[in-house]
């Protein structure tokens, strides 16, 4: 399966073209074997760039009947020693958890983009960051997990990439989180052959049917995600949280602007931070003091780089088109500061730039609620 | 004491005799199900290419029964984790293991949709009438007036349907390829055909295959040894025959149906 005459991409070239378009190619450079997904809206297309392009390269691809099923045939892949990966959304997003805690138990490396649309319930099927909490903390878990917000199709090309790495290296699922704009809209950016870059892909192996003869060359695997008592479970989990909190600092990723001394810092992720970016640009060079902080791993969260930013500021604004998803994480990691915390709460809705400037300058002028 | 040792069964080769005594009550039919699976795989000589998954329920604690690759799944989930390992390596064998819930109940929209696409993966059932692990509720194959933690007064057939027929589902909805048969535990030769020859329709790349075990569990039916054979010779083969529902026209020989133990 791995072994195809053509590279998908060669080198690198510029292109202009939607999210999930993206999402599809960089899955192809990243080498990825096997896709298996559910059909749901704002997604879809992942899965009919991927479908077009499995005889060419020598890739599969399966749709199942549910995202159930997309996610634990993801699962059986994986342990079938492939690089596989399934991208979801909202409704899809909800069902997805079930085998995403079983991959979270199991230390089962799938990779899943999911693109949010308006929750809760089937809503819309245009866009939200309303499956922050659900990404990040969904299952009966401990929410050991990696989160890529993406903001830009650029970064959906390249942190797919680096989530199948990520994955594989760390052996945590890993989430690509985008949203409906992102999926649908086209904008220029440059597509690549991860050799081209110098990116090395973490090799995958088999956890289940490894070559050899049971009892010579190798014992047989017996992986299992139920225990008889509490110790037992405990040990693992004990075990796995140490791991996750040893690697979160080599994970964690973020974005940050005019950080030092600033009236008001602006945090948002994914495609709002797109927004906040351009308003606190723009603000800032007129000369007013403020700045921006971008989480771009939501897990693990760049706790001790956001403190040290939110420690130099003198009023936070959360903007986040969801009621306070990132709010909660933002509130959770400034535990003990006092730095008084303002919000653009936005469920289901885009935020633009301006209107992020009103409020900033609301703000800043001592107005506004 | 060599008499003794003379007169003891022999463990199918590839049974993980550190697991041993297994895990399951006195009188539970999945030990006789996984030794006729155990020595379908020994027959076959293919044992260092088999994946075995189990469901949740009893059939979880099959998970170290065998010296195969095995994982332990979700309840129901068996079917599709398995088909993803099939497709992204079709050189091994998988076993996806599950009981009347995971497969009829909570799974059956995957055991639909895997039959429905010929998934090349092999499916075994453990029918027992009942939800066992979680303590004895009504499963989809509960039998008209049996009584359960759920249905204590009997199933009403008006209330709560009639039992499943879950090989002759799958046998309607299945194509060319596929196999499909319905064994019991009490004639475990014959079930021991029925799986090699659903390992076998696997291998040859025919088709999904899917077989039904009829099985004891008298610890929730709460009966002895008599009653329990009873209640699996007559009142459950009275209801779920016990055959071959679908062979493949290229499938080699038949199982001995009927086959005296």
């Amino acid at each position: 399966m791995s072994e195809t005459s053509a590279k998908p991409v060669e080198g690198e070239r510029k292109v202009f073209m939607t999210g999930n378009e993206a999402v599809c190619w960089a899955a192809l450079a990243a080498g990825a074997e096997i896709m298996y997904g559910y059909p749901i809206t704002p997604q879809n297309e992942i899965m009919h760039y991927w479908t077009r392009n499995v005889p060419k390269f020598g890739r599969r691809f399966l749709q199942t009947e549910d995202e159930l099923s997309a996610g634990f045939t993801t699962i059986g892949g994986v342990l079938a020693g492939r690089r596989a990966f399934t991208a979801t959304a909202g409704p899809g997003n909800v069902l997805m958890q079930e085998p995403l805690s079983m991959a979270e138990a199991m230390r089962i490396p799938v990779v899943v983009v999911i693109q949010q649309r308006g929750g809760p319930s089937t809503a819309t099927v245009i866009y939200s960051q309303q499956e922050v909490t659900l990404t990040c903390f969904g299952g009966n878990g401990e929410g050991l997990r990696i989160v890529y917000s993406t903001s830009s199709l650029q970064e959906l090309y390249d942190y797919t990439i680096k989530a199948f790495n990520t994955a594989w290296k760390y052996r945590f699922p890993t989430f690509v989180l985008a949203d409906g704009y992102q999926a649908k809209m086209r904008e220029s950016l440059n597509i690549y052959d991860p050799a081209a870059r110098g990116i090395e892909m973490v090799p995958t192996e088999p956890f289940l049917g490894r070559p050899g003869k049971i009892g010579e060359g190798r014992e047989a695997a017996h992986l299992r995600n139920t225990y008889n008592i509490e110790e037992e479970l405990a040990e693992v989990l004990e075990r796995d949280i140490a791991d996750y909190e040893r690697v979160a600092p080599e994970i964690v990723e973020h974005d940050s602007f005019n950080t030092g001394d600033c009236d008001l810092l602006v945090v948002a992720h994914g495609i709002v931070f797109r927004s906040a970016a351009m308003a606190v640009r723009d603000m800032a060079g007129q000369g007013k003091k403020i700045g921006f902080f971008r989480p771009i791993t939501l897990r693990p969260f760049p706790e001790e780089q956001f403190r040290a930013a939110a420690a130099k500021a003198k009023t936070l604004l959360v903007a986040e088109s969801a009621y306070g998803q990132l709010l909660k994480i933002v509130q959770q990691n400034l535990y003990g500061s006092t730095v008084p915390i303002r919000t653009l709460l936005k469920p289901g809705v885009g935020i633009t730039p301006e209107e992020i400037t009103d409020e900033c300058s609301a703000i800043l002028a001592g107005k506004g609620a | 004491m060599a008499v003794e040792i003379e007169l003891q069964p022999k463990m199918p080769k590839c049974w993980n005799l550190a697991s041993k005594p297994h895990k399951f009550c006195p009188g539970c039919g999945h030990g006789l199900v996984l030794k006729a699976l155990g020595q379908a795989i020994d027959e076959l000589g293919i044992q260092d290419r088999v994946v075995f998954g189990c469901d949740i329920g009893c059939s979880l604690l099959s998970w170290d029964f065998f010296d195969v690759d095995s994982v332990q799944t979700h309840h129901g989930r068996t079917t599709p984790v398995l088909v993803g390992v099939k497709r992204a390596n079709p050189d091994l064998i998988v076993v996806a293991y599950m009981g009347d819930g995971g497969g009829y109940a909570i799974g059956s929209q995957h055991l639909v949709n895997a039959a429905n696409r010929n998934d090349r993966i092999t499916a075994i059932l453990c029918n027992n009438t009942i939800y066992a692990m979680t303590g004895g509720q009504m499963a989809p194959t509960s039998m008209p007036g049996q009584k359960t933690e759920t249905t204590p007064y009997g199933r009403d057939v008006n209330e709560q349907g009639y039992p499943m027929l879950g090989p002759e589902m799958v046998a309607a909805i299945t194509h060319e390829g596929a196999y499909v048969a319905r064994g019991t535990v009490s004639k475990l030769r014959t079930l021991k055909g029925y799986i090699k020859k659903a390992l076998e329709n696997q291998i040859a790349g025919r088709g999904f295959s899917f077989v039904e075990a009829l099985s004891t569990c008298p610890t929730n039916w709460r009966t002895n040894a008599q009653q329990t054979w009873a209640f699996l010779e007559e009142n459950m083969q009275g209801y779920f025959p016990v055959g071959e529902l679908k062979v493949p026209a290229d499938a080699a020989g038949g199982a001995s149906e009927g086959e005296e133990e």
